[in-house]
């Protein structure tokens, strides 16, 4: 019955994490097929912003998750080269009033504590950095280690330097089993792959992936909507939020909430995004959502108020509960392994989730300590739609 | 609800009044029959339209400034549009329906009522939202365009383009014409240019008009559609008188020229449209009037859900019912936009949902005439769907998208080496279909060369751009402290 495996390890989602997963397995010299029933990116990867961000995470696991990732992305940044349009141009944080400029500093101190850059600008350094802010901030902090890639290319040109094999639009209606209980391969509208390790890099689907194995994994969608404005001079340099964003991080709100990141793109576009709801997979625009993030990119840049937005777009993020991913062997399921519910940081956090999940599949010691990320972290609640009520974090 | 202020017949209205009844987006053909049968059924309505003066595509017409004298020369429905438009009058005179011209719907909420996002004026610099019970779709259709070698040279016009310069200014985009692509309209844009000056060498079309006859339901199709017959033998007959030449099966497989179009080459067609190699002939020219067809404008109703069809020219339109209901409740469509069919069906397209609308039976005569015109427009579909080896007159240098210059050699890299297999993700990888035009010139190319499967509504949130302050300053205050 068991026919001789032709991969070491099947990667289920060719977003950018699962082309991360697939890119750091193959250079352990691992065997690796990717399967996505759509092509590569077409789930939340192709819908969010590329902004790969330290400035927005207090101390924490998914902290530590960001700084791997950040040497990672730079690494990347040499070997592919101007496609993945990396920018290491740093974020820029700000706050309107003394208050919020208290609370910033502070938590800039307790960032820099673990390992975040992170320099202080007096209100009248911030003409230097970003000459159209608008005037009468009370001060920022600039963070140099925030950088941006464009997040459709980095999985794309990630997937094809993996040299993994492709099955792009299949999709993944089974996982195979040993007698034992353990993963040993998926089963595709097309064909059966074989292999001694299945990675679930499934987004926002992620759950589902679990559910086929018999496990229970609570990703959820939270969508966003990001407005993109007609290709401008630069007039953005870095990436711009407003501190009271950062101050937001402990709301626990189900509700709207809208923090706008302001930031340019090579081609020209101004990016300003992005809201977090949770309303299912609803793909209805939100007009008042639109309204409030003009109005807060308006605030931080007046100069954006004489331009146009030319489109809009939306995407679910793949949240947890606990707004951590799921990274690492399943302990319930062997063989199973999770990257996914990445949430707003996704971009940011793939190569050092796909360092991790590599180092798992080979028996390597790993960079981090994964325990904070184990997928049997969560107790089995209630019918959908009674989860407790959750905390946000940031993410642009 | 506001009014706009650029409207001086609207009678003075209460913001706090109620939603109009009905709020008619499109007054063309379909959007200005419904507005004033409804109106005069009794409906109060809003008819709004991105253009300032109504009319549609079909129904252009010289701006008063320009002093031309004779509009009616150049089409034949001169008369029907001017009896819409005193009725139109009439029912604005009596507060019946609101024209807010200039009005560009950017988004359409639905509820109850409906609310409608305008930019408003030539320069988009006012705003407006509308709240209606209904809203009625009659948003047209745009060009379908594919791109070939050259195609982008000055001098090469689009045939819809070339009319409407016509129509509306009496220029002519040159003084040797060729006409090329496919669709009635190519017969329709020749007869017009050559009716107006132009010397039209030939009439490149690369479906089959034979292919209208082929089989029984078509005979009967065209055997139920006279006016259509005498319509096309009228531009047959004109087209003989001026020695316009036509050449079915045949396309513009690459356009000459350093700085302005000098020729074209053209070459066969097999059945699949893939040019015989060894076929191309050159023929002087100095503009190229082009077009494939049209493509229905939904996205204002695509981006809320709204189910689609694909019609028999592989473009995609909104499913509608009988009695012309979208899938989403209180929203209709009318015309172009539940399939390109022409203007006569646009009329009764839009005196049906009126009607509709207001409750009223709908005559078994209008009913029927939708029928028919329907089958019609569906034959004369099928035989002008793009064969899928069109592709083959492409070079690797050919331009694509043409606002962001992505050339055929780089969405062939992203779905070949990098794993794209639709229009999004090429767009999302190349950068194609995300300049000014949002896809609206490249996105058939792109869907086709990306090779993802049955066409699919283009993603398009915004029917037009924004000023950002306009979103703004109508954002809500926050009430939670935060900024
Ligand atoms: C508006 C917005 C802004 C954002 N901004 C940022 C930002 O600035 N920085 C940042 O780091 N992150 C950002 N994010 C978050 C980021 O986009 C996500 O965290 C990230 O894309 C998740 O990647 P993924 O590979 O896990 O998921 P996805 O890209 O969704 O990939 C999962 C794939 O799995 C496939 N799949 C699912 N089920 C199956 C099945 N049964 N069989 C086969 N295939 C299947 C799907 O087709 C999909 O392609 C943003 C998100 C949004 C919505
Ligand atoms: C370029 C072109 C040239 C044509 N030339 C001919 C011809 O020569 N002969 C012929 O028989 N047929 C021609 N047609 C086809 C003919 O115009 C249609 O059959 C007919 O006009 C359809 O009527 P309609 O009411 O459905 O749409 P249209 O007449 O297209 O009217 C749609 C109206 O909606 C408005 N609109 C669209 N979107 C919005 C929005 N978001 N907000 C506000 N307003 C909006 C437009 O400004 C337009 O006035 C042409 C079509 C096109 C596109």
């Amino acid at each position: 019955m068991l026919t001789q495996p032709s991969h070491d390890v099947v990667v289920i989602g060719a977003g950018v994490v699962g082309a991360a997963c697939a890119y750091y397995a193959a250079r352990a010299g691992l065997r690796v097929a990717v399967v996505d029933r759509g092509p590569v990116a077409g789930g939340t990867t192709g819908a969010g912003e590329g902004n790969l961000l330290v400035s927005d995470k207090e101390p924490g696991p998914e902290l530590d998750l960001a700084l791997l990732s950040t040497g990672l992305w730079r690494d990347l940044a040499e070997e592919l080269g101007a496609a993945v349009e990396y920018e290491p141009k740093g974020g820029l944080v700000v706050a309107s009033a003394p208050a919020g400029l208290d609370a910033l500093r502070g938590f800039a101190a307790r960032q820099r504590a673990v390992g975040v850059q992170a320099e202080e600008i007096p209100a009248d350094g911030l003409p230097a950095l970003e000459p159209h802010l608008a005037p009468g901030l009370a001060g920022g902090v600039r963070y140099p280690q925030d950088a941006q890639v464009q997040p459709a290319l980095a999985a794309a040109h990630l997937l094809r330097a993996s040299g993994a094999d492709r099955h792009l639009g299949e999709t993944v209606r089974a996982l195979r089993t040993t007698a034992a209980g353990a993963v040993c391969g998926v089963v595709t509208d097309r064909r059966e792959l074989a292999a001694a390790a299945v990675v679930n890099a499934a987004g926002t689907w992620g759950g589902e992936i679990a559910a086929l194995a018999g496990v229970h994994l609570p990703v959820m969608p939270r969508r966003g909507f990001v407005l993109v404005t007609e290709p401008l001079p630069r007039i953005v340099r870095h990436k711009v939020y407003a501190a009271d964003y950062v101050a937001d991080v402990a709301s626990g709100s189900a509700a709207l909430q809208t923090s706008a990141v302001v930031e340019g793109t090579p081609a020209g576009p101004v990016l300003i995004g992005a809201s977090r709801e949770r309303v299912g997979f609803d793909r209805t625009l939100s007009v008042e959502v639109l309204q409030r993030l003009a109005a807060q990119a308006a605030a931080l840049f007046p100069v954006l108020r004489g331009v146009a937005v030319q489109r809009a777009y939306r995407g679910f993020r793949p949240y947890l509960p606990d707004h951590l991913p799921a990274v690492g062997a399943d302990p319930r399921v062997p063989g199973l392994y999770h990257a996914c519910g990445h949430e707003g940081a996704g971009i940011g956090l793939a190569p050092a989730t796909g360092l991790l999940v590599a180092q798992q599949l080979t028996g390597d010691p790993t960079a981090l300590d994964p325990a904070p990320f184990r997928a049997d972290r969560f107790k089995v609640v209630g019918p959908a739609g009674t989860e407790p009520p959750v905390t946000d974090r940031g993410e642009a | 609800m506001p009014i706009s202020p650029s409207d001086p017949t609207a009678p003075h209205r209460d913001p706090a009044a109620v939603p109009y009844d009905l709020a008619v987006v499109g007054a063309g053909p379909a959007g200005l029959a419904a507005a004033v049968t409804a109106a005069e059924l009794g409906l109060r309505c809003a008819l709004l339209d991105a253009a300032e003066r109504p009319g549609g595509q079909y129904y252009r017409h010289p701006a008063p400034g320009l002093g031309a004298a004779r509009p009616d020369r150049l089409h034949h429905h001169w008369p029907a549009f001017t009896a819409l438009l005193a009725r139109l009058d009439t029912q604005v005179r009596a507060g019946r329906v609101d024209h807010l011209a200039g009005h560009h719907v950017w988004t359409a909420e639905p509820g109850e009522p409906w609310r409608l996002h305008a930019v408003v004026g030539p320069a988009g610099t006012g705003s407006a939202v509308v709240e209606a019970r209904n809203v009625l779709l009659a948003t047209g259709a745009y060009e379908r365009q594919l791109p070939f070698p050259g195609w982008t040279l000055p001098g090469v016009v689009t045939a819809g383009g070339a009319q409407a310069m016509l129509k509306a200014g009496l220029v002519l985009p040159g003084r040797r014409i060729v006409v090329a692509g496919s669709g009635p309209l190519l017969l329709a844009a020749a007869a017009s240019l050559a009716a107006a000056g132009a010397r039209v060498p030939a009439v490149v079309e690369a479906g089959d008009y034979l292919g209208y006859a082929r089989t029984p339901a078509a005979l009967g199709a065209l055997a139920a559609n006279p006016g259509k017959l005498a319509e096309g033998a009228r531009h047959a007959a004109l087209l003989l008188r001026h020695r316009v030449r036509l050449r079915p099966r045949a396309a513009v497989v690459e356009v000459h020229g350093e700085d302005r179009v000098t020729a074209v080459t053209v070459a066969r067609l097999d059945s699949a449209w893939r040019p015989v190699p060894g076929t191309g002939r050159r023929i002087a020219c100095d503009a190229l009037a082009v077009g494939h067809g049209l493509l229905p404008q939904i996205e204002l109703a695509t981006e809320l859900g709204a189910p689609t069809r694909t019609a028999p020219d592989g473009a995609v339109a909104l499913a509608v019912d009988e009695r012309l209901r979208t899938g989403l409740p209180g929203l209709w469509a009318a015309g172009e936009t539940c399939g390109v069919g022409g203007a006569d069906l646009a009329l009764v397209e839009g005196e049906i949902a009126a009607r509709e609308i207001a409750g009223r039976p709908v005559p078994t005569a209008l009913r029927s005439a939708r029928r028919r015109r329907r089958a019609f427009a569906d034959l004369l579909a099928a035989a002008h769907r793009p064969g899928p080896g069109w592709t083959d007159w492409l070079t690797p240098g050919t331009d694509v998208c043409r606002c962001e210059e992505v050339p055929v050699s780089r969405i062939r890299e992203a779905v070949e080496e990098l794993g794209a297999g639709d229009a999004r993700t090429v767009k999302l990888l190349t950068r194609a279909g995300m300049g000014w035009c949002q896809g609206r010139m490249c996105g058939p190319a792109v869907a086709c060369l990306s090779g993802g499967g049955p066409a699919r509504p283009d993603s398009r949130p915004l029917a037009c751009p924004v000023p950002l302050s306009h979103l703004a300053e109508a954002a809500p205050r926050p009430s939670d402290g935060r900024s």
